[in-house]
């Protein structure tokens, strides 16, 4: 070959050669940018359980606690309460709670821990967009929610309903049924909303 | 004035000025037939340059921190001497920036100004118009009232219903597990600096393509088919400056006379500019009763609402969403009438596009509504209008009787 000609096939091994090793180059300092988004660990740390007085709340008072920033809701059921839970399951989208969206021990139409069945531990948190469903915890007309109404939540953005287990009713938007975070009762009347080791 | 043109040949050596002068304004040779349509296009551009302006002036005051930013906004607007009309400048502008680009859009539709040989400047428009719907969304959060925390919580939670990395994608976005401080600082990052430089970049780009191939008109025809046999110039066209520039000043000081009229009147226009539960600090544990997006997203927020979940996940009313978006950008491939201008097409096109308009209008209204089952209804019934008139385009401009179009503009 002489001193002039282009060797095309080493000029085209070299530009692959140098796009590539440019190529992994740029993907690998992508990382830590785009890495850099996920939560810090002071956000981390701020997602620690939170231990909630239940003995002041009457029956059928709600009370809102905040975990990892979300609300999330106590609920101190009533007998009247309870006995409503049973009776609407043709009207719910999964009143067997199949979608996994509870622990293992809250799988029941309660969806509550056995020692008080009648507390409900529940992230506020509609699964649709993310809003926070108002209470409507009366049953009948009076809040509005029509004759029919068994008491439960409403998301005010569009329009799904909840029981009073945060069981979403069919024809809302809300595809599955709210999300019970792990707890654990410390005592009769403290629960740890966020952890359900057991022991300590 | 000799010593004056000789710093300009010295320019001109180094920088084509003159060139540039030439080429885009006093020998850019613009269609004769301009009308009220095309006052929207050197609008736009001027919004963006209050945009850009009150912007930096309010970052000087503003504080990106979950902890101190509603109350900046406050302070802006008490304590900062005229921090109170800047701010309202910028967001009187941000609705202002739609109405005008909504326009400069319908005069695309109404005279076929995205066909050929103009698709890369529809494409490159719709991508102006995309970055401008991600700075809206990223700046309505930073005044951090209850508004800007849930309309960001709801569509960022859109994020989660992607099948299998939903949840991680979003917890990615937001840097947190909910909106918080993380998503606010990044927010205000992009809204103030990566966003804006896009943004710039794109209208340049759409500008460039436009004088390369010229502007269309509202006849739809070809100006450079019949140029002047001696100079090459278009018969029908005159150079943009003196003739538009002076033109679209008239368009722009009718334009800043209700712009002023807004912002010192009636600045949060009723709450449609600024909605009214804006006004209280953002709370995580409280969900304002009614959450709608501002005017200029809610035909597509309609959209999302009107298709219902399937196999347990919403990601299909996502999906209905982003395609009422994105189908816009295909309108050059799916026009298939022999003319452009509306002027020459048949009643079927202008049916067509009278319905659009309506459901356009109708789904806009229905987004700022609760949700009722009349009302989810009616939103299925114009999604369907909305999207029938890009499916069935490729049909109905197809066997539309279009009158003949003329050899030049008709004035």
């Amino acid at each position: 070959m002489s001193q002039n000609e282009v060797d095309r096939s080493k000029r085209r091994f070299l530009i692959a050669a140098t796009t590539a090793v440019g190529g992994v180059a740029a993907a690998g300092v992508a990382v830590p940018f785009l890495a850099s988004w996920l939560p810090s660990q002071r956000a981390k740390a701020a997602g620690a359980p939170v231990e909630v007085d239940i003995s002041k709340i009457e029956p059928g008072m709600i009370l809102n606690v905040g975990w990892r920033g979300k609300p999330v809701w106590v609920v101190n059921r009533t007998k009247e309460m309870m006995d409503l839970l049973v009776k609407h399951d043709d009207k719910l989208s999964d009143p067997k709670c199949e979608v996994p969206q509870q622990p293992e021990y809250c799988k029941s139409a309660a969806r509550s821990r056995k020692e008080h069945e009648n507390i409900l531990v529940a992230v506020g948190i509609c699964t649709h967009l993310g809003c926070s469903p108002s209470e409507k915890l009366k049953a009948g007309a009076e809040g509005g929610m029509g004759d029919d109404w068994a008491g439960g939540f409403f998301c005010p953005c569009h329009g799904s309903r909840f029981d009073l287990s945060g069981r979403v009713f069919k024809g809302s938007p809300a595809p599955i049924n709210l999300e019970i975070p792990p707890y654990k009762y410390l005592s009769d009347s403290r629960i740890l909303v966020g952890d359900d080791s057991k022991g300590a | 004035m000799n010593s004056l043109t000789n710093l300009l040949g010295w320019v001109d050596a180094r920088f084509p000025l003159t060139k540039l002068w030439k080429e885009h304004l006093s020998e850019y040779y613009a269609p004769k037939n301009f009308n009220f349509w095309y006052f929207f296009g050197s609008l736009a551009l001027l919004v963006l340059v209050i945009q850009i302006v009150s912007g930096i002036f309010l970052t000087m005051h503003y504080k990106p921190d979950a902890k101190l930013a509603f109350y900046s906004v406050e302070y802006i607007m008490r304590d900062v001497p005229w921090g109170w009309l800047i701010r309202y400048i910028h967001s009187t502008g941000a609705s202002m920036f739609f109405v005008v680009v909504y326009l400069h859009m319908f005069r695309g539709l109404m005279y076929g100004s995205y066909r050929k040989p103009r698709e890369l400047i529809w494409i490159f428009g719709m991508c102006i118009y995309l970055a401008l719907m991600a700075e809206a969304f990223m700046g309505y959060l930073l005044p951090w009232g209850q508004m800007s925390y849930w309309g960001a919580q709801v569509i960022v939670n859109l994020f989660s219903a992607v099948p299998f990395v939903g949840p991680d994608l979003s917890l990615w976005i937001r840097g947190d597990y909910v909106i918080s401080d993380a998503t606010l600082n990044r927010f205000f990052a992009f809204h103030v600096a990566a966003i804006p430089l896009v943004l710039v970049g794109l209208v340049v780009a759409h500008i460039i393509a436009l004088h390369e191939v010229g502007s269309n008109n509202p006849d739809g025809v070809e100006i450079k088919k019949n140029k002047d046999p001696v100079t090459h110039i278009p018969l029908d066209g005159i150079p943009f400056h003196p003739y538009y520039t002076v033109k679209d000043i008239v368009g722009v000081v009718v334009f800043l006379m209700v712009f002023s009229a807004i912002v010192f009147f009636s600045p949060d226009l009723g709450g449609y500019f600024i909605e009214d539960n804006n006004f209280f600090p953002a709370d995580p544990l409280k969900t304002p009763p009614h959450i709608a997006p501002v005017w200029y997203f809610t035909p597509f927020y309609a959209v999302l609402r009107a298709v219902p979940p399937m196999f347990g996940s919403q990601f299909p009313g996502v999906i209905a969403m982003g395609v009422a978006v994105m189908i816009i950008c295909f309108l050059p491939w799916l026009d298939r009438s022999p003319v452009k201008s509306i002027r020459y097409r048949g009643t079927i096109y202008k049916t067509a596009l009278a319905l659009f308009v309506i459901s356009f209008f109708g789904l806009g209204w229905l987004g700022m509504l609760p949700v009722t089952p009349l009302f989810t209804l009616l939103s299925q019934i114009l999604t369907t209008v909305y999207l029938g008139f890009f499916l069935l385009m490729p049909w109905y401009t197809k066997i539309d009787k279009c009158k003949p179009e003329p050899e030049r503009v008709t004035g």
